[in-house]
């Protein structure tokens, strides 16, 4: 008997294409089979063939079905690859950890791919003792584990001025939430020992684009930490490899990446991330300088325009993510249509600290037009604003920070688009 | 949580040649600056040679570049055009972040007299200094910057949040009718995924 993998054939693709097209109607083992169902009928390769032994994947990858679970680029949006950035696949993904290879990535001048034999962290400036440590002399400091979302300060930045990408990948991915692994920032500049003037830091990366942002003293004693490790691994090379700074809360920019040193100041510096780049124009022409923390923000991730709804009408699972920089995210409200009738959504999973939160709500779809928006609650009690609002304050040029509610429209096919409503 | 009652005596001094070489940052107030000068014309001449191939021979920008001179004004336009001369507040982030990041692709290769004079000349195509002008350490902070008054500190807390956190949020009736008022799908500039869709179409299938 011959077995063929039926799922990879050109015509069974374009069947499901169709179908998918058509609404949905036929979905797998939901649909009758006169004949009975081939996949339980006739006999399959992996029920008979051996698999892979252990020796085959030393680092294993996901499965070949899921190639198309990629970070993804908006070519346009940069003027080069090198400083520029891609997305997390958010439509693709459930519960609250990112993936490490799946991690949006933003770089100034490339990834740096840096020997950890060779790495050095300075600190030097405002203290008793300048100092500079191995990964080794770092890695015998007192650890600490936490989750962190790390959001760009532009994500959503070019849904400012209306709805523009199609999809939560493009709209919300720069964004990823792992577990680090690292030591406090506090115990580093105690060792250095700080003295009374200094009041902000200065970390900056050993890349070509030598990233320098400043932070003020309170918050690097407070949460900071510089790590090695995410997700239980080693931070990917991308992500900083060998040293980061995490910056619980607050803007990606500041998580200086292949971290080299950090100076101790008086006074802020006023670079280029934090003149040029980095802060806010309003509409009147002035412009916010040290917009550090993200504010509450949540987007529904499926349905979602990558993630149509494929099964027709009937039970239908609505998710999502919610983080806020200022603490946790206690409750969603979710909406079906448009905001005339908001829902409680349920959280599922751990609810961490400036971390991000899943939501799910589950409905019975009619198979009519739907409008779906989530609006998160902190734990301050800031509620998420919808854009309109934000742009009452700040006009359409700010570029950073938009964290409005988010609409898709799903028509009756299942398809979902990004767009407004009023 | 581990509390450090003491030090751990890890890490070593590190010696001044070694804070020397990385430590080359600047302030506005012109902590780090070193000695040295250029004016606009030995400016010209390496801004042409290094860097008009991507900043454009005005400081107009090629592409996607960032655009370097011009936009004077334009802050509160429906299309701001934001540049060293229209909206940067220190003159001490351009010597420091041309020193440190410029050109892209060849980072730090710039004398300290060489980054002087393209500072000047950068001054000069955005109308701030006559071509004659020389910067130097000793003129560097008498240099005002046009919008160094327009930036504020983040007051979102008064500004925002107070009219965000809500008590009560609206659950039924919030409104009577919904329009959609835009459509990224008119806009139509999201990358084509269609081999993305119909591979998650197919493992859902």
């Amino acid at each position: 008997m011959t077995v063929s993998f039926k799922g990879k054939t050109p015509s069974r693709r374009a069947f499901l294409k169709g179908a998918a097209a058509a609404g949905g109607t036929l979905a797998g083992a939901g649909a009758a089979h006169a004949a009975g169902d081939p996949e339980i009928t006739e006999l399959q390769p992996w029920m008979q063939q051996l698999g892979d032994g252990v020796d085959v994947a030393p680092y294993g990858k996901p499965s070949e079905y899921e190639a198309h679970v990629q970070r993804r680029t908006v070519e346009w949006l940069t003027a080069d690859p090198v400083s520029s950035i891609n997305f997390t696949p958010l439509h693709e993904l459930d519960g609250i950890i990112t993936p490490n290879g799946l991690c949006f990535e933003r770089h100034h001048s490339g990834t740096a791919h840096i020997d950890p034999a060779k790495h050095r962290l300075m600190i030097n400036g405002l203290v008793d003792t300048p100092l500079v440590f191995n990964m080794a002399d770092l890695m015998r400091f007192p650890r600490e584990n936490h989750v962190y979302f790390l959001e760009c300060a532009a994500n959503s930045g070019m849904e400012w001025r209306g709805a523009q990408l199609n999809g939560c990948q493009f709209t919300h991915g720069m964004i990823h939430n792992v577990m680090y692994t690292g030591v406090k920032l506090k115990y580093l500049l105690e060792e250095a020992g700080v003295k009374t003037n200094g009041k902000w830091i200065m970390p900056e990366g050993a890349d070509a684009a030598a990233m320098t942002r400043s932070i003020p003293m309170e918050k690097a004693l407070d949460d900071c930490l510089v790590v090695w490790k995410m997700n239980g691994e080693a931070l990917r090379p991308e992500q900083g490899y060998p040293l980061r700074l995490v910056v619980p809360g607050w803007e990606g920019n500041m998580w200086v990446k292949w971290l080299r040193r950090i100076e101790v100041g008086d006074e802020p510096w006023h670079h280029r991330e934090e003149t040029s780049k980095y802060t806010d124009l309003l509409s009147d022409g002035t412009a916010r300088r040290f917009t550090w923390e993200m504010d509450a923000k949540s987007v529904i991730t499926s349905p979602s325009p990558q993630a149509p709804i494929l099964h027709g009408k009937g039970p239908t699972v609505l998710t999502g993510l919610a983080w806020s920089g200022r603490g946790t995210i206690p409750r969603v409200d979710v909406t079906i249509d448009g905001g005339k009738t908001w829902h409680e959504a349920r959280m599922s999973g751990p609810s961490l600290d400036k971390s991000m939160h899943r939501f799910y709500f589950e409905f019975d779809w009619d198979g009519g037009e739907l409008l779906l928006q989530s609006r998160a609650h902190d734990s301050t009690g800031y509620v998420q604003p919808t854009k309109d609002e934000l742009r009452e304050y700040r006009g359409t040029n700010s570029i950073y920070h938009n964290n409005g509610i988010q609409t898709w429209y799903v028509n009756k096919n299942g398809e979902a688009e990004n767009v407004e409503v009023s | 949580t581990p509390v450090m009652a003491e030090k751990l005596g890890l890490g070593r001094p590190a010696s001044d040649d070694e804070i020397a070489a990385w430590d080359i940052d600047i302030r506005p107030d012109g902590q780090g600056l070193p000695e040295g000068s250029g004016s606009v014309m030995d400016g010209e001449d390496l801004y042409m040679d290094q860097c008009s191939v991507c900043h454009g021979v005005f400081g107009e920008a090629e592409g996607r570049w960032p655009v370097l001179a011009g936009g004077d004004g334009s802050l509160s336009d429906d299309r701001p055009v934001k540049t060293i001369g229209s909206y940067w507040p220190y003159l001490s982030t351009v010597w420091d972040y041309v020193h440190r990041a410029m050109p892209f692709g060849d980072a730090q290769s710039l004398s300290n007299d060489e980054v002087y004079a393209i500072t000047a000349y950068l001054m000069y195509l955005n109308y701030l200094v006559e071509d004659d002008f020389v910067l130097s350490k000793e003129n560097f902070l008498e240099v005002r910057m046009p919008n160094e008054e327009n930036f504020f500190m983040d007051d979102r807390a008064d500004a925002e949040l107070v009219a965000f956190a809500k008590s009560e949020v609206c659950m039924s009736d919030c409104k009577d009718n919904v329009e959609i008022t835009a459509r990224a799908a008119i806009v139509d500039v999201t990358p084509e995924d269609a081999d993305a869709r119909e591979a998650r179409a197919a493992r859902l299938g």
